[in-house]
């Protein structure tokens, strides 16, 4: 690791004048950017911790809509019990070590292709809040380590309108336990939404013809016999990308089965 | 009334209370004054010619004392292999050098060819970045198979890949072929044993220091054996003479074989100490571990059975490749030969056997022992080819293996692969697993996963293995450069507490309490009263360390040997104090008595006489009361056991998950149950990490793809199930004090092939029967992959 300077701004206004230096960088939890500057691979002169801005902590359930603060804890996300999928994602990332640091903003700004929350968003079309603008979901994931986020931009917050019924189902990588592929299914009044996390060299995407089964009949049933296009499936050590295919079709059966 | 101290009592383990309070100390915990940082220059390339080193920019860098590289040790020696095995034609194997650092070449990623030392750990990174190397890079050498082919070689000098090409018993290859020809039924089976990284918990770590006024060097480093290490920096590599050069392993933090090697960076920290005159200090990142500590295994085999139609074993015949990486580790040679061939008997009766091993060098970092070191490839082949011998030959895989068994009134039996068994009863083993394990309940069992859309499945295996590796006559004749004996001193002071000195290292095996245990049965002194000394070459005598499952079973008998000699002297003194004849003297719970009489003087008298010899007899005794035993077994030991495991398939995912597993091992006499059963665990849990998740992997261009937890799948709680362990089946070994065997690599040898074929067995009971192997690791994605394939 190098040297650098920490600063921990208490509001969004300080972070962003934090930021405006060269070579700064946002700091959420820290899961992915300290082990990457321990290897020698980031070297920001500044980091910019969001820990100790309030406004961006805590979780809001108003109505049919939960309000995530950017700098919330995937422990807290977890605690809030806003709705079973989002509940079962966050307690299960990573380990209480992971939960007790990583926030849901630095995991959508990070936008790893195996991390948990962008198949939340994506599934639930939520709306990504930064300090100057909303942005949808579906115009957020950009691919792998890509987003719409600009270069002094911070998640503020992350609003999601509540499903009906969700799940999500994560196979786990055997070593990193990031999942191998993730399925997240959110229903709703209007159609079902499926966000696939893991699998894709795209990083997440919705899987639209199974949503078209789906919303008309919602059963794990109705979509045995689909098959996901396998030709952009990531394939490395853990899996090849015929076999991520399958886990997408298994796993939106179980979070189908599973969803509550 | 059960005891409640002494041989085959579970008091806790005394050092646990240190570790688990912070208290530990290992060698990165120690910190010396004016102390300075190593850093290594790493190649990221496999292969590479070193043209140029420009050191200029690193050595003006701030902090920076010195560089250094391979030129500066072009002169020195190489880090040897301690075993010379011989090829089939007689012609010795290739034994190319192996620097301190790379000279010429680079040959592995990882492999270091500079190194910086500096004021402080940060400053001495700065100027590795510093250092521009040109190479020019070569084409990787990495799978085995092509390697041999090759006409480009990893050392240029010996132009070939082959470091040997081993026969084992030659003399038997005539009649092996012979059998198998003519058998009624041939069982071929094709494995890859899989690579492993050692991931000890505590990194590696060296720090020397030098004494300029005495010139003598200390250093404190993480080895399980530090007289071995000692004896290969002074004889091989520096020339530093042994009385010079003090080692020190304090409390080590997992080896698993890795820390049994001497490696390169002790000798830089040592030679830099000298040149700066001051402290020298290293210590690897997680990611130098995963590069360049020692790993385990890659065996890439083919193996043949023959039997007769009703089972009866004819012969096994294994072709192996071993990889043995960029250079020669320290015991590289012989794991997958003297202690992988020799067991490819296993517990059977088979006539014939024959190995074949070519080691192949390749453009990664060195393989030699890993927790069963040759045992785990052997059990594994035979152990695969025997359960798909039983499913072709439509055979219970229990009975095929009792029908083969060496039986109980064979013993002393001379294997076809050339050991002589002093012990064992292999039908009680698994009598004793039929009575555990609820074999009559698994269709229900089975019945019940199915209904959750699982394939269940159940594996059954045996094992043999040899350890406490020995004796030091018959391994010299088979090449071995060591001695393979241990050594204990038992120092009973002047108050009657008493220190033990012994050659063995724990990192991990609980020697602290095991060995007073064994004392204070012997000497009726409190277990509490004894303390172990090991682990610096100022304090103990030389003796061997800990690999190989030794430490009880060799060191254990040293300590033995020399407690004896202390009854001995002890029995002359307190005869004196009774005015007594020896012959009269008896001794028994600490005490000696005349035969006959009242009259006793306890053992913490008869030590303070020693020492205060006031009314002694010294026209016949020495005053003082210590003495040391060098032990040398007349043979290995040979534990046993059979396994049972059953697991549950996920056909839809291809997801294993372990249900149960039950080990049943004779490990002769136990001394101290716990620690017995604890060893089973994690052995268990280390061969379950083979069998279902550890990879190390290189890519075609010899990059280490599982070169983080990232990628490298390591076994956690949640992966493994609850163990049924069992030691009750004794069978002692005949010819050590103790009749103990060793158990610290049992669960690791027997555990991979019990999983294996339970996996196996899930799928043929899903249907999927042209599934009849699945190499390791047994992955989700392997699995779904051999279902659809």
């Amino acid at each position: 690791m190098y040297n650098f300077d920490f600063v921990k701004p208490l509001n969004v206004a300080d972070a962003l004048v934090a930021l405006a230096s060269e070579e700064a960088q946002a700091l959420g939890g820290g899961q992915t950017l300290i082990p990457t500057m321990k290897q020698r691979l980031a070297s920001p002169e500044k980091l910019v911790s969001l820990s100790g801005i309030s406004e961006m902590q805590g979780v809001d359930i108003s109505g049919n809509i939960v309000t995530i603060g950017g700098a919330t804890t995937h422990a807290n996300v977890a605690l809030a019990g806003a709705f079973e999928g989002l509940t079962g994602l966050a307690g299960g990332i990573g380990d209480p070590a992971v939960r007790n640091r990583g926030t849901i903003g630095g995991s959508l700004a990070n936008n790893d292709p195996a991390a948990c929350y962008p198949a939340a968003a994506l599934a639930t079309g939520a709306t990504i809040v930064t300090n100057d603008r909303e942005i949808d979901a579906d115009d957020y994931f950009q691919g792998m380590f890509t987003t719409a986020l600009e270069d002094v931009e911070i998640i503020t917050a992350v609003r999601m309108p509540i499903p009906q019924v969700s799940n999500y189902q994560k196979f786990e990588q055997p070593a990193s336990r990031f999942a191998l592929v993730g399925v997240f299914v959110a229903k709703y009044a209007d159609g079902v939404r499926v966000a696939v996390t893991g699998a894709s060299e795209n990083g997440v995407f919705r899987w639209s013809e199974a949503e078209g089964v789906l919303s008309t009949n919602f059963s794990a049933d109705a979509i045995l016999g689909m098959s996901v296009d396998s030709s952009e499936m990531i394939s490395d050590l853990h899996g090849t990308k015929e076999y991520r295919a399958n886990l997408v079709r298994v796993l939106t059966g179980r979070a189908v089965s599973s969803a509550s | 009334m059960p005891k409640d101290s002494g041989i085959g009592t579970s008091p806790k383990r005394r050092e646990d209370i240190r570790f688990l309070t912070g208290n530990g100390k290992y060698t990165d915990d120690i910190n010396l004054t004016g102390q300075s940082y190593a850093a290594f220059v790493r190649s990221d390339v496999a292969h590479g010619k070193i043209n140029s080193i420009d050191t200029s920019a690193a050595e003006n860098m701030a902090g920076v004392l010195a560089v250094f590289t391979g030129e500066d040790f072009a002169d020195v020696g190489g880090n040897p292999a301690g075993w010379l095995i011989n090829s089939r034609d007689g012609e010795p194997m290739k034994e190319p050098k192996r620097p301190v650092l790379a000279h010429g070449k680079v040959r592995h990623v990882g492999d270091a060819y500079a190194a910086v030392i500096a004021e402080t750990a940060a400053q001495a990174q700065n100027a590795v970045d510093a250092i521009n190397a040109d190479i020019t890079e070569l084409p990787a050498i990495v799978d085995m198979a092509t390697a041999l082919a090759s006409g480009s070689f990893v050392h240029d000098e010996i132009e070939t890949n082959q470091c040997f090409d081993w026969g084992w018993i030659e003399d038997n290859r005539a009649a092996t072929d012979a059998a198998i020809r003519s058998a009624p039924h041939v069982t071929t089976l094709s494995l890859v044993n899989n690579r492993l990284v050692p991931n000890a918990m505590e990194s590696r770590a060296s720090t020397a220091d030098y004494d300029p006024g005495t010139g003598d060097y200390t250093l404190y480093t993480t080895s399980q054996n530090p007289h071995l290490t000692r004896l290969l920096i002074c004889a091989f590599v520096l020339g530093i003479p042994e009385n010079k050069l003090r080692v020190v392993s304090p409390d080590v933090g997992g080896g698993f074989g890795s820390k049994i090697y001497h490696y390169g960076e002790e000798a830089l920290v040592l030679a830099a100490a000298k040149k700066l005159c001051r402290p020298v200090k290293w210590t690897a990142s997680r990611s130098e571990s995963f590069l360049t500590d020692a790993h385990g295994r890659d065996h890439v085999t083919k193996i043949e059975l023959a039997c007769e139609k009703d089972g009866t074993f004819i012969a096994f015949r294994t072709d192996t490749m071993a990889n043995v990486g960029a250079y020669l580790s320290n015991f590289s040679t012989v794991t997958p030969t003297f202690l992988h061939g020799t067991l490819m008997a296993g517990n059977y009766t088979v006539p014939n056997v024959y190995v074949n091993v070519k080691a192949v060098f390749t453009n990664t970092a060195p393989v030699d022992a890993y927790r069963g070191a040759g045992r785990p490839e052997a059990t594994y082949s035979l152990e695969r080819v025997i359960d798909k011998c039983a499913r072709e030959l439509a055979l219970d895989p229990i009975e095929l293996r009792r029908k083969n068994f060496i039986k109980p009134d064979q013993f002393p039996y001379a294997s076809a692969a050339g050991l002589e068994y002093d012990a064992g009863n292999y039908d009680a083993l698994f009598d004793k697993l039929e009575e555990i394990v609820d074999f009559g309940g698994f269709k229900a069992r089975r019945a019940e996963s199915e209904k959750g859309g699982k394939l269940r499945g159940l594996g059954i295996n045996s094992y043999i293995e040899a350890c406490g590796i020995a004796p030091s006559n018959l391994v010299g004749i088979l090449g071995a450069r060591v001695g393979l004996y241990d050594a204990a001193t038992v120092r009973v002071n002047a108050t009657g507490n008493i220190s033990v000195m012994v050659g063995a290292h724990s990192h991990g095996q609980g020697h602290a309490t095991v060995f007073p245990q064994v004392v204070s049965e012997m000497l009726g002194v409190e277990e509490n009263s004894i303390e172990i000394v090991h682990g610096d070459t100022s304090k103990i005598p030389f003796g061997m360390g800990s690999y190989g499952s030794r430490s009880l079973a060799v060191c254990g008998s040293a300590v033995v040997r020399a407690t004896e000699k202390i009854i001995n002297k002890a029995t002359k003194i307190a005869a004196h104090m009774l005015e007594a004849s020896e012959s009269d003297i008896d001794f028994k719970d600490g005490k000696f008595s005349v035969s006959g009489t009242d009259k006793s003087v306890a053992f913490g008298e008869v030590a303070f006489k020693a020492y205060v010899p006031h009314d002694y007899p010294h026209d016949e005794l020495e005053p003082g009361l210590e003495e040391t035993a060098f032990y040398d077994p007349a043979n290995f030991t040979y534990p046993s056991g059979a396994y049972a495991c059953e697991v549950e398939v996920d056909p839809e995912t291809g997801q294993v998950t372990v249900e149960s597993f039950t080990a049943v091992d004779d490990f002769g006499n136990v001394i101290n149950p716990m620690i017995v059963t604890g060893q089973v665990h994690g052995g268990i849990g280390q061969g379950i990490g083979q069998a279902l998740l550890e990879n190390c992997t290189y890519d075609e261009n010899g990059q280490l793809l599982s070169a983080s937890y990232m990628d490298y799948a390591m076994p956690r709680a949640s992966d493994l199930p609850f163990y049924t362990v069992d030691h009750s089946c004794v069978t002692p070994c005949t010819h050590n004090p103790l009749g103990v065997k060793g158990c610290g690599e049992a669960g690791a040898i027997g555990s991979p092939p019990t999983i294996v074929n339970a996996v196996v067995d899930a799928l043929h009971s899903g249907g999927h029967t042209h599934v009849t192997h699945i190499d390791m690791p047994v992955s989700p994605a392997r699995v779904w992959s051999a279902i659809n394939s």
